[in-house]
């Protein structure tokens, strides 16, 4: 059946088995002829490009057990859990996941797959920071144990790794405790783009920080931006301790659906520069406020199926990262030239990261990360090409879950642990197996296709 | 708390049933074929908030073991609120034209085994006076189709034998409810081609709790199947029997 990424773009064929449970799975991958590059496993389908496609898709949705919680907020679950479910769960008995991207619907393989970073990563660093260990299920069939002290190398690469070593079958995460599972947040005006890193740096120690940049703003506006603060607001702020049963299916309950795929030519120029100005002038006077953690987090969840609103021939999510030392140039300069082509992107995001971690494909960089939203039209691979290259010469790099078409070299150049990476590959799959569509365009499997 | 008894748990509408009624506090016992599978549930349901869950490994087509297994859950659960009958099969209806012993053998685990345990179950909601039986049945049950006869057959024993239950128990505050869901998207329907008719295991789930809580007869689920049905059976047997349903 025709399958996508969450951006819609690209589409494929391909055939898709849920196995039962954990032992199905394993009896799947032993019993079926494994032909190169053939399969890959896909948790919730949210990452936005071609990582979670292949002709034989390999779901993990009913891998979705919680199998094991301590007092010290361990939990052992399988890797089909929704990080939804262990919110729903957790928050009103106090515990909160200590990585939070933004949507509720991203499996806990997901996460581990693409080392999912959230607002507080330039405190706190990735997901797989916190995940303990997990269980493998590798191309042959066997399982193993990876953790940071036990099958290390298998761990880092598996962090980020985007599916290709195998499939996290169980996993253990740290949960962190909160008193509350409300957000205080506060909201801050900037102007331009200096603005906003100006304010970035002036808030280093604020646990959550993103920024939201009104893409359509040029000229001396270029990076106009509202900057959001959140703390985990205290017990009494939020009117009683976090054991409240309202807070179980928050984001959800207040859901509105996009019934079906509109014309992509309602997300203009003229809307998205009514819609971004309207955000900006709108969001300004409510500067401090109390929120649900759903509606912090997760605001886009409250829509779901937004990615109907780009139309047929979906879109593409740019996401990458620049190092701090040349962000600001970096990140003005890919702004300058998507405003020059009058390329709009509806949602822009703008993050301060962190130190990038041990994992060979993990993302986030000490730096800079904007995140662009394009619908897809013909035009739109040049501009990207371009945006390429001025990522690439301020030593930036894409995001792998994000990413639908970059070329093998552009990938190299961003991560230069991808040989580290290709040699654990050669290791647990020499076969090439477990291939996505994105694997074979950024030679992941080099040998075998 | 509620405490609910369920047999067939691990099958994909079961299990999203015993999840929703642990996140509330429950006490459950559950009743399936296989023991490491169950023991996973029992994890599951334990950390979501269940007060106690307990099982018992069985096969429900072995009927002389039904009684023993009632008598688990009872002194498991002490008393039985809800009881959700969920366990069943999806048949290969050509391969059972050609055997009889096969469709035995699916009338005996879709119906039969479902009949065995109700009338067991039957005489102790009634000692109890009170309770709530609920038994997945299928839309289904509603017409004989040439695609699915076997299936249907045994659905429509057990809706029939339902609405004769739910008088019988009337007088001892014992309620009855039907659940004839349509297309679900399960690990027993992976073979079949997906329409805009599926719907997921848990939304059947969030049906079933408030049919039971609400003392609902017959529900189809979801709604618009009591619609679709009532179209299948309205059709003129001699047009329907050329039908390729």
């Amino acid at each position: 059946m025709e399958t996508y990424g969450w951006g819609r773009f690209p589409k494929t064929d391909a055939e898709i088995t849920a196995p039962r449970d954990a032992a199905a799975l394993q009896a799947w991958v032993r019993e079926t002829d494994g032909r190169a590059g053939h399969a890959i496993v896909r948790g919730a389908g949210r990452s936005y490009g071609d990582s979670a496609l292949a002709p034989q898709i390999l779901s993990s949705r009913y891998l979705d057990h919680f199998c094991e919680f301590d007092d010290e907020g361990r939990l052992r679950c399988s890797g089909g859990v929704t990080l939804g479910h262990i919110l729903d769960n957790f928050v009103p008995r106090g515990w909160f996941l200590p990585v939070i991207p933004g949507t509720r619907f991203v499996t806990v393989g997901g996460a581990i797959a693409s080392d999912i970073h959230g607002k507080n990563h330039h405190l706190d660093g990735c997901f797989g920071n916190f995940v303990e260990s997990f269980q493998l299920l590798l191309a042959t069939g066997d399982i193993l144990t990876c953790s940071r002290e036990e099958n290390t190398e298998i761990f880092r690469a598996t962090c980020g790794g985007m599916g290709l070593t195998g499939i996290v079958l169980e996993a253990v995460l740290r949960l962190r405790a909160v008193n509350s599972s409300a957000i205080r947040q506060q909201t801050f005006q900037a102007q331009n783009l200096d603005g906003v890193f100006g304010l970035f740096d002036a808030n280093p120690d604020s646990t959550y920080s993103v920024a939201w940049l009104d893409c359509m703003a040029r000229g001396d506006a270029l990076g106009r931006s509202l900057l959001f603060l959140g703390e985990h607001a205290s017990a009494t702020e939020d009117g009683g301790g976090p054991a409240q049963k309202r807070d179980r299916q928050s984001g959800a309950s207040r859901s509105v659906t996009v019934p079906f795929t509109t014309p992509a030519f309602l997300l203009n120029k003229f809307s998205m520069s009514l819609f971004n100005a309207c955000y900006f002038k709108l969001a300004a006077n409510r500067k401090d406020k109390l929120l649900d953690y759903a509606e912090y987090f997760f605001p886009l969840d409250r829509f779901l199926h937004w990615n109907r609103l780009y139309g047929r021939n979906g879109f593409l999510q740019y996401q990458f990262v620049i190092p701090q030392g040349q962000a600001r140039e970096g990140i003005g300069a890919v702004l300058k030239e998507v405003t020059e082509q009058g390329k709009g992107s509806f949602l822009s995001v703008l993050k301060k990261l962190g130190e990038h971690n041990d994992h060979y494909l993990s993302f986030p960089l000490e730096g800079y990360t904007l995140a662009l939203d394009f619908k897809y039209e013909k035009s739109l691979p040049r501009l990207l090409d371009r945006l390429d290259r001025i990522v690439l010469s301020h030593g930036g790099r894409l995001y792998l879950a994000k990413d639908a078409r970059m070329s093998k070299d552009t990938f190299r150049q961003g991560y230069p642990k991808w040989e580290k990476f290709i040699a654990v590959k050669r290791q647990v799959d020499p076969d090439c197996r477990f291939a996505s569509l994105q694997a074979r365009r950024l030679g992941l499997c080099p040998d075998a296709l | 708390m509620q405490r609910v008894l369920i047999a067939g748990a691990v099958s994909a509408i079961a299990k999203e049933v015993a999840r929703l009624y642990a996140s509330d506090g429950a006490q459950l016992f559950l009743v399936g074929r296989d023991s490491a599978k169950l023991k996973h549930l029992a994890d599951d349901l334990t950390i979501r908030g269940a007060s106690g869950v307990g099982f018992s490994t069985a096969d429900l087509t072995h009927f002389a073991e039904h009684d023993s297994i009632l008598e688990e859950a009872r002194t498991f659960l002490d008393e039985i609120d809800i009881a959700l009958i969920c366990h069943g099969s999806l048949p290969d209806q050509q391969a059972c034209e050609k055997s009889f012993k096969l469709t035995q053998q699916e009338i005996n685990i879709n119906g039969l085994s479902v009949i065995s345990l109700l009338t067991l179950l039957s005489r102790i909601f009634a000692s109890q006076g009170k309770g709530t039986i609920a038994v997945i049945t299928s839309v289904a049950g509603d017409r004989g189709r040439r695609s699915n006869y076997v299936y249907g057959s045994a659905k429509a024993m057990v809706s029939t034998y339902l609405q004769g239950l739910r008088g019988s128990l009337l007088p001892f505050n014992v309620h009855v409810v039907d659940i004839r869901p349509g297309f679900v998207d399960t690990p027993m329907t992976a073979g079949m081609k997906k329409g805009p008719l599926w719907v997921s295991p848990q939304r059947i789930a969030r049906i079933i709790i408030k049919a039971v809580s609400r003392r609902k007869h017959t529900v189809y689920a979801p709604f618009f199947w009591r619609y679709i049905m009532f179209v299948v059976r309205i059709i003129p047997e001699f047009l329907f029997k050329r039908l390729k349903l």
